[in-house]
């Protein structure tokens, strides 16, 4: 297997694209990445997303794709896995990389969420149908029910899970792309109104359009396109149970877990050498569970550690300097591919007024329903 | 929303909570072929009491449209006496009568209409029980 | 002997008052109260119909039955609010309690009486020797015109009763009926609400067919009223079925088990036979009870059971129907109440 990099990307503003449909999201992504990267013609592509067919009615994403961004005629790929549709886009792409198959390959997400009305019932195809959505429950529903037991097994306050929106909102005034660049207060978070008890609407990522794209090449090559690439140092993934309730333990995400030991393993490295992480924040919960899981901080313990600053620039490590998918917004199919873009902005200089300094090893996380999937990278700085 | 051999598959599981036991104690409600845990595909047919324990409960604010008119309303994990696992909604229920570790039993009720012209889907909800 | 085996009722959780329906409509509550003798009634939740009541009603019948469901050759259910104007709400009865398939199927209307009609026709499989068990319910969750005199009556319940031969509960001596075309209250199809003719529905209706069910069923006999613990009769409001009662010699002492209907309302299909099953709930070995029902169009079914000993072994198994009527009960406003009940236009 070939070492891989990272030699460009792109991504469209997230937020209400009203002008803009799916295949023009796409393309704008993906020209730009192909632009960044020095690049005029791919080798292969890969999309992801969750439900253009229930957004928008359209399927056959390889053939749109491949032909709007003036590609036809290369073999393309439609990958699902909802939220970590697009990590699973990049670890396809990776694979046809490093495996010799191809050299050029474009990994991209997108997802055209505003065109329709009822986006609960679209979202809610990311639980088990059957036996979860049959039931009334929604995925703020679902979320809100891990929170209960997590709020009363570990005493984590009302206030201090409002955190996470705050400090990501804060991450996010920096980040141009974000759909709110703008911070939050606690009142604000507190008195918005109820999704799903105890979830407000400030806790939960909003509804989204956009799209993110990343070129792919062999590390040995990608000094011949660009001085500015990062390497792929590790990919884990892995799959949990779709209903929440054959959870064993409802505060638990272990395909998160596990994504995150396949990552450390292949990477060679401990959560101690990472010095940012883009993490899946679908709802404040989930960020606290996540970085719990891929070992930042002891189960129970990272509540009060983000309420002390433990999760921002000087704390004990960046977590979504982007702005997380609450602050940059969760265009679902684009989210796992935009948390990759923002590591290889950092990891390669170029993140502005949200720079993490000195990073050298950088983390992304994207997540899939309940944790029924889950995608962890590290990037590691060249 | 279901269609009618949709609906029609679930039928045993949610009229009469069939629900497959296998050698290792493992009960699912939900239809499989083989046991997640020790990859087993020995089960016998059971149908659950209906009685169970809340694990967690929500109280949903904003549905998809199916459901609606019906916000706000309670949905709960269950862990069913049997072992099982499942989601329902919680009907004749005051919100603050719900806790974790409240009882319940599973009724049969109308889950959804397809319209005004389409099939009636039931299925089972809980409600709560020694208040 | 051949009579009831297993019987239950079911009665929904949501309650609204008479006095905050007069409110809604300026109506003087303390008259209404008076005047149809009705409380509060019942009001069936959002995920209820005939169908979930008739289930729910069923499962307690056939626990104190106490037999394998897949023994009921036949499954009747009487109702004026079956979900579906075409696909008997039985059939989803039978998936939904485990009967079947090999049971005969058919749903029930005649208006207030086609529970009593099917508990009829249950009864007659077993007699003629068809089948061994056979089950007849009565369930509704009629709607009352907004505004109008039935809003304050029109409820939601049920019964279902299983006859048999073996382990008898309630022995049935005699059965008759009296039916004739009598407009006094209908629905034309694809209409939502009932019309009715007022004072028509009293005297040359309700009264005149369940006072002649009633005398033709004590002639038929040969008894007379003294010789009866209990006497339930169609409940359209409070005072019907006491006026009838007392005509034909009954006692409101005799009446006051089965009169549910001053805090349940009437629940058409569902009305006699909720009576019925609160009188079993309490009725001893050897008492005589009699029940008339009555149906707009129009007719009335005339029972005369005798209580027996296996009767009352069985009245705890399952949820009575005084402890349902009186125990979790949350009260509606009428904005509430008239969305659960779909008066209000919803988006499609």
């Amino acid at each position: 297997m070939r070492d891989v990099a990272i030699i460009g990307v792109g991504m469209t503003k997230f937020g209400e694209l009203w002008e803009q449909s799916l295949r023009d999201q796409f393309a704008e992504a993906a020209l730009e990445a192909m632009d960044n990267a020095g690049v005029k013609k791919l080798d292969s592509l890969y999309v992801g997303a969750m439900s253009s067919g229930m957004y928008v009615n359209q399927e056959h994403l390889a053939s749109v794709m491949a032909d709007y961004i003036g590609q036809e005629g290369i073999p393309a790929t439609r990958v699902e896995s909802a939220c970590a549709s697009g990590a699973i886009a990049v670890r396809s792409a990776y694979l046809e990389v490093a495996s010799g198959m191809s050299d050029i390959v474009l990994a991209g997400g997108v997802e055209k969420m505003w065109d329709t009305e009822d986006g609960t019932f679209v979202l809610a195809a990311a639980s088990d149908q059957e036996y979860e959505a049959y039931n009334g429950v929604t995925f703020p529903g679902l979320y809100a029910m891990m929170a209960r037991v997590y709020m009363e097994k570990y005493g984590l306050t009302r206030e201090e899970l409002a955190q996470i929106p705050i400090m990501n909102h804060k991450h996010a005034v920096n980040n141009p792309n974000a759909q709110y660049p703008m911070e939050m207060s606690l009142s604000t978070v507190l008195n918005s109104s109820m999704v799903a008890d105890p979830l407000r609407l400030m806790d939960c990522s909003p509804i989204t359009d956009g799209a993110a794209c990343v070129i792919l090449c062999p590390l040995d090559q990608a000094s011949k396109y660009t001085d500015k690439y990062v390497k792929i140092k590790a990919i884990g993934a892995a799959t949990g149970p779709i209903a929440l309730h054959d959870h064993k333990d409802l505060t638990r995400l272990d395909a998160v877990r596990l994504s995150g030991e396949r990552a450390y393993q292949m990477a060679g490295v401990t959560p101690r050498d990472i010095d940012f992480v883009e993490v899946h924040d679908c709802f404040s919960i989930a960020q606290i569970l996540c970085v719990e899981e891929l070992g930042f901080f002891e189960y129970g313990t990272a509540g009060k550690a983000f309420a002390n600053g433990e999760g921002t620039y000087g704390g004990k490590i960046v977590v979504n300097p982007s702005g997380g998918l609450k602050a940059k917004g969760h265009p679902v199919g684009a989210t796992g591919v935009a948390q990759i873009l923002e590591a290889f902005l950092q990891l390669t200089g170029q993140a502005g007024l949200r720079q993490v300094p000195n990073a050298k090893l950088g983390m992304t996380q994207n997540m899939g329903g309940s944790g029924g999937s889950s995608v962890v990278t590290i990037l590691e700085k060249i | 929303m279901a269609n009618s051999p949709r609906y029609h598959r679930e039928k045993a599981h949610r009229y009469r909570l069939e629900a497959q036991k296998f050698s290792s104690g493992y009960v699912t409600l939900a239809n499989r072929y083989i046991d997640p845990n020790t990859g087993s595909r020995e089960f016998e047919i059971i149908n659950l009491k209906g009685t169970g324990t809340i694990l967690s409960y929500t109280i949903v604010h904003i549905s998809s449209d199916q459901f609606g008119h019906q916000t706000p309303f309670p949905v709960a994990i269950i862990e069913t006496d049997e072992g099982a696992r499942i989601t329902a909604m919680v009907a004749d229920c005051n919100p603050e009568d719900l806790k974790i570790g409240g009882k319940v039993q599973l009724v049969f009720r109308k889950i959804q209409e397809e319209g005004a012209s389409g099939i009636i889907n039931y299925g089972y909800k809980a409600v709560l029980i020694d208040n | 002997m051949i009579g009831i085996v297993g019987y239950g009722s079911y009665v929904p959780a949501y309650r609204i008052k008479s006095s905050t329906i007069a409110a809604q409509w300026g109506d003087d509550p303390v008259a209404i109260e008076r005047g149809l003798m009705l409380k509060e009634k019942t009001v069936p939740g959002q995920d209820e119909d005939t169908i979930t009541i008739a289930v729910a009603a069923a499962k307690s019948a056939i626990i104190r039955a106490g037999i394998d469901p897949q023994r009921i050759g036949a499954v009747y259910i009487g109702s004026e609010s079956h979900p579906y104007a075409v696909k008997p709400s039985g059939t989803v009865l039978v998936d939904a309690c485990g009967i079947g398939p090999d049971v005969h199927v058919a749903d029930f209307e005649f208006a207030c009486k086609a529970g009593s009609e099917a508990m009829f026709v249950a009864y007659s499989h077993v007699k003629s020797g068809n089948m061994d068990y056979a089950l007849g319910i009565g369930a509704d969750t009629s709607q009352g015109a907004p505004g109008d005199a039935l809003e304050y009556s029109a409820s939601a319940g049920g019964a279902a009763f299983i006859f048999g031969r073996e382990k008898v509960l309630a022995d049935v001596l005699f059965t008759n009926s009296y039916t004739s075309d009598t407009p006094d209250f209908w629905r034309r199809e694809y209409q939502m609400y009932p019309r009715h003719g007022g004072r028509f529905t009293g005297e040359p209706a309700y009264f005149k067919h369940v006072l002649g069910a009633a005398t033709g069923l004590l002639d038929k006999s040969g008894m007379k009223p003294e010789d009866f613990k209990y006497a339930v009769f169609h409940m359209p409001n409070g005072k019907f079925p006491l006026k009838a009662g007392n005509t034909l010699g009954f006692t409101n002492k005799q009446m006051e088990q089965g009169w549910v209907v001053n805090i349940m309302g009437n629940t058409y299909s569902g009305s006699s036979p909720t009576g019925l099953a609160a009188i079993l709930d309490v009725a001893e070995p050897g008492d005589k009870i009699f029940m008339v029902s009555f149906g707009s169009g129009a007719g009335s079914d005339g029972f005369i059971f005798e209580a027996t000993d296996e009767l009352p072994k069985v009245q705890d198994l399952a949820p009575k129907t005084r402890d349902l009527l009186n125990g979790k009960k949350i009260y509606l406003d009428y904005g509430k109440y008239a969305a659960y009940r779909r008066k209000i236009l919803f988006n499609e």
